[in-house]
């Protein structure tokens, strides 16, 4: 029989601090996050030297607190994982220090994983991964479909030319005057509207898998400006819908006509913007028309979480892709497969 | 009782392992090599050079800024993270005061300085082995302070060389400048102030910025024009 396997994942990519326990690859023996949403709301956004020092005041709190719920000791684990990349650099480098300090002191071996690969891997928390297996990964920082032909095996397929998706939600919650962070808001306000305003959908190049956000974004912000000079109230409600309408259609048209090209058998959405309620009914609908398995792991999986990264890092370090401690935070590191 | 120091609050990276009243290994640079790149490695290299294994390692020394943010932040969550693992107790001493440490028997006052950018420095200002300061500073309020002290002032830190030529149009005869072997920190000097010290509860160890961050200055003056 095989040993079991027991990864501890560090996550500092962005503003969580975030640290758990998988065993096997699959089942979650403990997962911490430590969200700094409350303090970046002031600022309308994360501010980066901001998410950097909550990291500092958070990190060992959180892999202390992983270690404990799991009521395991370092001796425990297996391997370290932590996200090498994308995000922002002074907050990875947090993650990556700890992570580097922590399998230095305990001797054990370290895992750099990719930040997609770990919201991917995701859905290995609650299923078996089935390959090929087509992921939409969106959130505030990534609009992207990945083919994976076999276990750690990436394709980028599509990605954003612009803005993330997630990033356009927060624009346009912005106009609309909504806190941040505005997605949840926008879809709230979409899903309570029976009327939807007409905005324009990006389909690019035919049969490109790519997406481009920031005309419609800029397409918002100009309607509601030219109603607000015109002295025309907008109802926020329509305004929202339309916007949504418009990002769900393309994102579902595009994830559908890929998984029929590349004949997957598993579709799955992962990211923050994954939780939102259109999107996953939408996608939800056209891929039980279409006769295809999609997932979309639960809200606490879609958004930043180190669950992901153990469970990328155990197929990576299962595959023998070490890292070693001359490792640097990665803000545009690339999907590379380690399969 | 077998010490690690880390400093990696500037460009310099100094890494010491101190037994007893021995510097076992010490090491001290000022390459432009990134400190999260660099620092475990060193830590790692010099470790195997003193024959030291991590877990007999019992107390760490780290230097706690002011500094580059994001440098001080590495030094600091390496010492924390391997203090709170090894579970042996932390120590974190102003990295201005490791540095003119360097400069223990001087008769008169040290400053250390690190620059800050537009006309601005960190300064420490330490007379007779006490504080007399340690701030985010213009060079111009710090250079008057200094002159009103009316003492012989020695200056320490790489980047006295950038403001070298204001510093003595201002103090003249009144004022040295330590020459390039004390310019570096020093973590056996970093340890040997630690071991005065009381150790920190590891978890709460974070840098000293001594500046808040533009955004929240920012927020800041926003609250006070709206009243709150
Ligand atoms: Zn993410």
């Amino acid at each position: 029989m095989r040993k079991d396997q027991y990864i501890l994942g560090i996550e500092t990519s962005c503003d969580e601090t975030a640290a758990s326990i998988v065993k096997n690859g699959h089942e979650i023996i403990s997962n911490v996050v430590a969200s700094q949403i409350e303090s970046h709301k002031r600022f309308g956004g994360v501010v980066p030297e901001v998410a950097s020092r909550h990291h500092v005041e958070q990190i060992t709190i959180v892999i202390e607190e992983a270690l404990k719920q799991a009521d395991m000791t370092p001796q425990d684990l297996d391997a370290v994982a932590v996200t090498e990349g994308p995000g922002l650099v002074g907050a990875l480098l947090i993650g990556i220090n700890a992570a580097k300090a922590f399998a230095f002191a305990n001797g054990l071996p370290l895992v750099g994983v990719h930040h997609i690969a770990g919201h991917i891997y995701a859905n290995a928390l609650v299923q078996k991964m089935e390959f090929p297996l087509l992921a939409l990964v969106v959130s505030g920082g990534h609009t992207e479909l990945v083919l994976m032909k076999e276990d750690g095996q990436f394709e980028l397929i599509g990605e954003t030319r612009d803005d993330a998706a997630g990033e356009a939600y927060d624009k346009v919650a912005r106009v609309l005057n909504l806190p941040y962070p505005g997605g949840p808001h926008i879809d709230k306000l979409a899903n309570e509207s029976d009327e939807a305003l007409q905005f324009p959908r990006a389909w690019l190049e035919e049969g490109s898998y790519d997406f481009s956000f920031s005309g419609l974004k800029s397409a918002v912000i100009n309607y509601q400006h030219n109603a607000e000079q015109r002295g025309e109230e907008i109802n926020p409600n329509h305004l929202a819908a339309g916007f949504q309408q418009s990002v769900v259609e393309v994102l579902t048209t595009k994830t559908i006509r890929a998984a029929r090209e590349f004949k997957v058998k598993q579709v799955i959405a992962a990211g923050g913007v994954a939780a939102n309620k259109g999107l996953r009914n939408s996608l939800e609908e056209a891929f039980t028309k279409e006769n295809i398995h999609f997932y979309v792991p639960p809200i606490k999986l879609c958004t930043d979480n180190a669950a992901m990264i153990a469970a990328a890092g155990n197929s990576k370090y299962s595959a023998g892709h070490l890292s070693d401690m001359s490792m640097n935070g990665r803000p545009g590191l690339e999907l590379n497969s380690w399969n | 009782m077998i010490w690690l120091g880390i400093d990696t609050s500037n460009t310099p990276l100094a890494i010491a392992i101190v037994k007893d009243e021995q510097v076992l290994a010490s090491f001290q640079s000022s390459m432009k090599i990134t400190h999260s790149i660099g620092t475990m490695p060193a830590i790692e290299e010099l470790m195997e050079k003193a024959n030291i294994k991590p877990n007999e390692i019992e107390a760490i020394a780290v230097a706690k800024g002011p500094g580059s943010y994001t440098g001080v932040r590495i030094g600091v969550t390496i010492g924390k993270t391997l203090a709170w693992t090894l579970k042996v107790p932390i120590y974190s001493v102003s990295s201005l005061h490791v540095l003119a440490e360097n400069a223990p028997y001087f008769q008169g006052v040290v400053c250390s300085i690190m620059d800050a950018r537009r006309s601005n420095v960190f300064a420490g200002i330490y007379a007779n082995g006490e504080v007399v300061k340690e701030a985010h500073i213009s060079l111009v309020d710090l250079l008057t302070t200094l002159d009103n002290m009316e003492q012989q002032v020695l200056f320490v830190g790489m980047d006295v060389s950038i403001h070298w030529e204001q510093i003595k149009e201002v103090l003249g005869d009144k004022v040295q400048r330590a020459n390039a072997a004390f310019d570096l920190p020093n973590a056996a000097v970093l340890i040997e102030m630690a071991k005065k010290m009381e150790p920190s509860e590891v978890h709460t160890v974070v840098p000293e910025y001594l500046r808040i961050t533009e955004a929240e200055a920012n927020w800041m003056k926003e609250q006070k024009k709206n009243g709150n």
